[in-house]
């Protein structure tokens, strides 16, 4: 599997996704600026987590608009698979991607610590290594994860199995606990947790690991 | 000509720093402040001189960029 990581002024999870996606896949990892016009040939995109443009605006907003999220929404409509982390979950709702929006946390405080997932559904290749029920320790870092759709998305999420991930003891307010969804086609995954930083035993955890293996596999 | 866009967050949508502001004037002693919305202002300056025109070009970056549709309502003023 060839993977490639944008990187946008102010990304800080880059290089822990490359390192994570190095060691599930055994290959390099492209790294591209967020000013190319173009992505190198690309099994999976990964837009990592960080403070893109000091989240200036909104968050994700100006990354959504930046040359490289052309071609990246390009590749998505092709059937590439993309990844949004963190930030890179702003960034995908900000571009259309992925529907809804992230919004301020609801206590107001940045909030960075670990927390428990359920696995809402294996039917993905993000999630193919899970079994659904699977509770995953992973971290959070953000400030503004707390995830709003409208009535009729939210059932739309639930009912074409799209949501991928919710919070057990939800941190920031998400509607319906939400911790990451799935686009229709299912190629395209969005969450606030970090898997990459939860796949190293060194970093305290490695639930994040069957993430990347079962992208790589 | 100047232009002024407002931004606020839609009805219906959590705001917690406008709720978070209300709070602190009531800490504050400020009573009978029953809501407060926190949005945001972006002043523009145009080359355009046409109103009309402006503000179609105003309502367009609006819908790109300077809102996001999901989650907040933009107003447009021109001087």
């Amino acid at each position: 599997m060839k993977a490639v990581v944008i990187v946008f002024p102010g990304s800080n999870c880059d290089r822990d996704a490359r390192v994570a996606l190095e060691a599930a896949t055994g290959r390099p990892a492209a790294m591209v600026w967020h000013g190319d016009p173009d992505l190198p040939p690309a099994d999976l995109v990964v837009l990592p987590g960080g403070f893109s443009y000091g989240d200036y605006l909104r968050p994700g907003a100006m990354a959504s608009r930046s040359p490289v999220m052309q071609a990246v929404i390009r590749a998505a409509r092709r059937g590439v698979r993309v990844l949004g982390i963190c930030n890179g979950f702003q960034v995908l709702t900000e571009c259309g991607l992925l529907p809804g929006a992230l919004l301020r946390n609801a206590g107001l405080r940045f909030v960075c610590r670990p927390v428990t997932l359920r696995v809402e559904t294996a039917d993905s290749a993000f999630t193919g290594g899970y079994r659904p029920g699977d509770a995953l320790r992973m971290p959070v870092a953000h400030h503004d994860g707390n995830y709003f759709a409208d009535a009729g998305t939210l059932e739309r999420l639930a009912g074409e199995d799209r949501i991928a991930f919710r919070y057990l003891d939800n941190p920031n307010g998400s509607a319906g606990d939400i911790a990451g969804i799935l686009n229709g086609d299912r190629n395209v995954l969005g969450m606030m947790p970090h898997p990459e930083r939860a796949a190293d035993a060194l970093l305290g955890g490695t639930d994040g690991r069957a993430l990347f293996e079962s992208l790589a596999a | 000509m100047k232009a002024r866009v407002l931004v606020m967050p839609r009805s219906g949508v959590l705001d917690p720093q406008g709720k978070a502001v209300a709070q602190a004037l009531a800490g504050l002693g400020f009573e009978g402040v029953a809501a407060a919305r926190q949005g945001k202002v972006i002043e523009l300056e145009l080359a355009e001189t046409d109103p009309a025109a402006a503000e179609a070009a105003l309502a367009a970056m609006c819908e790109r960029l300077l809102a996001n549709p999901v989650i907040e309502d933009y107003t447009i003023e021109i001087a």
